[in-house]
């Protein structure tokens, strides 16, 4: 158990990216007094004006995340770290069969998802690669969208490119379906007519009510939120952004989602993947 | 005298009926408005004068006006004002009763980009969620309640700094 925690650890703290980085990380918390309305240094959670959630929350919600023995998410990352070397399936496989130590295979591969995939003809995020390998290279059963087994894996995969900067490609195969994400983030919808730019582009910084409205940057999913109680994908957030406006939801694992997550992912390019990070 | 925008709103009677049932104020199932001038809706929506203190209620409900979630209004018992739109203190001081009818009944006529809901239109929306398609946001009399409400916050004064 001990072992485990510390093998996280590792991945804990935005630690891949060289030492001055986590010399800025840890001097953010010291600075990060918005009252006094002082320029606070992010480090690399701030890359020009792009700005990660983690810099429009709260202090203990930071801490909370920053904080591998309080980061509730950890007990997500515990479940994805079995799954990876449990056998599973007609083929008699694991993750790690194929795929060996995830330290080092899995590094860097959430910076360039969702990526455009030949055989579909279409875009394929993280969740989904875990289910086409349980399915075509497993002959298991595929994980249903929010079950703590895809969440854990999820983030347990994405958590080995922690630190490291996001970095999607939008162009060629994939060109098309960006501008579709980008369409959708554009577009009002839901009785209260609001488009993602309304409140991620315009307001960023600006409460609306009780919630600091941040620039809806994804480099944290899958996340812990203090609200739900448990870790969410990000197509459950952008689910829950779509009812708050009282528009209709679109399915976990949607064409319009994924294109979406491509075209956000790229708004973020450069943050550090953060996950599993803690929201309110 | 130039009148663009006459709006017809249609609703089921059964429709308007989930929306609002409290029993004294029904009857608004097919109200229609004119926008003057492209700024102003001078007439009320429904025959009954609207109610201030309701107008309050609605402006803090999160379920109809919720006003709150982006406007700083004189609401001291209620934490957590929104900060997307301007501050309403002393609102009735700028607009007459009319200009914030429309304000409300459908603020993009005024600007086409504006992130505030219209409260009291039904048409050109996307995706509406199963349950509230074909219903406005507030109801008529919900609408001229707050129109009430509005017209008396007249001390900028309480703009405290
Ligand atoms: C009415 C306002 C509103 C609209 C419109 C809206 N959101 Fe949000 N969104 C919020 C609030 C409030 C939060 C929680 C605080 C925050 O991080 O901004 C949030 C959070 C998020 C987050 C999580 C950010 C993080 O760091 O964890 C993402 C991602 C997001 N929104 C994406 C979207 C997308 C995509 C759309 C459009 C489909 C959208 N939002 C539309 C209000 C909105
Ligand atoms: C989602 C955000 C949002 C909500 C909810 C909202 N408003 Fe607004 N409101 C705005 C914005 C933004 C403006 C600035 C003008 C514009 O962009 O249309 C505005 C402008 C106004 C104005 C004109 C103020 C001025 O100084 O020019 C009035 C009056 C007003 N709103 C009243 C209301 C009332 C009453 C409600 C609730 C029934 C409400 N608003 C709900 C965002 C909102």
């Amino acid at each position: 158990m001990m072992t485990t925690m510390l093998k996280v650890l590792g991945r804990g703290v935005l630690g891949l990216a060289g030492a001055g980085m986590m010399a800025a990380v840890a001097a953010a918390p010291a600075a990060a007094d918005e009252s006094t309305g002082a320029r606070i240094d992010w480090g690399p959670y701030k890359v020009g004006d792009v700005r990660s959630g983690y810099t429009y929350a709260g202090a203990q919600t930071r801490a909370m995340q920053d904080d591998e023995f309080q980061n509730p998410a950890f007990l997500w990352l515990e479940r994805g770290m079995d799954i990876w070397d449990t056998v599973e399936g007609e083929a008699g496989k694991a993750c790690a069969d194929c795929h060996g130590d995830a330290e080092e295979s899995m590094a860097g591969v959430a910076t360039r998802y969702p990526i455009y995939f030949e055989d579909w003809g279409k875009l394929m995020n993280i969740e989904q690669r875990i289910n086409w390998c349980r399915e075509t290279q497993m002959r298991a059963e595929p994980f249903a969208w929010e079950s703590d087994d895809l969440l854990g894996i999820t983030a347990f995969v994405k958590n080995q490119s922690k630190g490291m900067a996001v970095d999607v490609a939008i162009d060629g195969p994939a060109a098309p379906f960006f501008e579709m994400g980008k369409d959708f983030y554009q577009t009002r919808r839901g009785q209260l007519d609001l488009a993602c730019t309304h409140c991620h582009v315009d307001n960023p910084g600006n409460l609306i009510r009780a919630e600091i409205l941040s620039q809806g940057q994804v480099n944290g999913f899958p996340t812990y939120r203090l609200k739900w109680q448990t870790v969410g994908s990000l197509h459950r957030r952008f689910r829950g952004c779509n009812k708050n406006i009282r528009a209709e939801p679109f399915p976990y694992g949607s064409d319009e989602y994924v294109n979406l997550e491509l075209y956000t992912s790229w708004r973020g390019n450069g943050l550090p993947v953060e996950s599993p990070s803690v929201r309110k | 005298m130039n009148r663009f925008g006459y709006t017809t709103l249609t609703v089921a009677a059964a429709l308007a009926a989930a929306v609002w049932t409290a029993p004294a104020r029904a009857a608004d199932s097919d109200v229609s408005y004119e926008v003057v001038d492209g700024y102003t809706i001078r007439e009320p929506l429904t025959d009954t004068p609207g109610d201030p203190v309701m107008g309050r209620k609605w402006a803090i409900n999160r379920k109809l006006g919720n006003c709150l979630s982006c406007h700083q209004m004189p609401i001291p018992e209620e934490q957590f004002h929104g900060e997307t739109g301007p501050a309403l203190y002393g609102v009735a001081d700028v607009y007459d009763e009319g200009e914030l009818r429309l304000r409300i009944v459908d603020p993009k006529v005024l600007n086409p980009h504006s992130m505030m809901p219209s409260f009291y239109k039904v048409e050109g929306l996307n995706r509406v969620m199963k349950g509230f398609q074909d219903k406005p946001i507030l109801s008529a009399q919900q609408v001229e309640d707050i129109v009430a409400y509005m017209m008396t916050l007249r001390d900028t004064s309480k703009k405290s700094q």
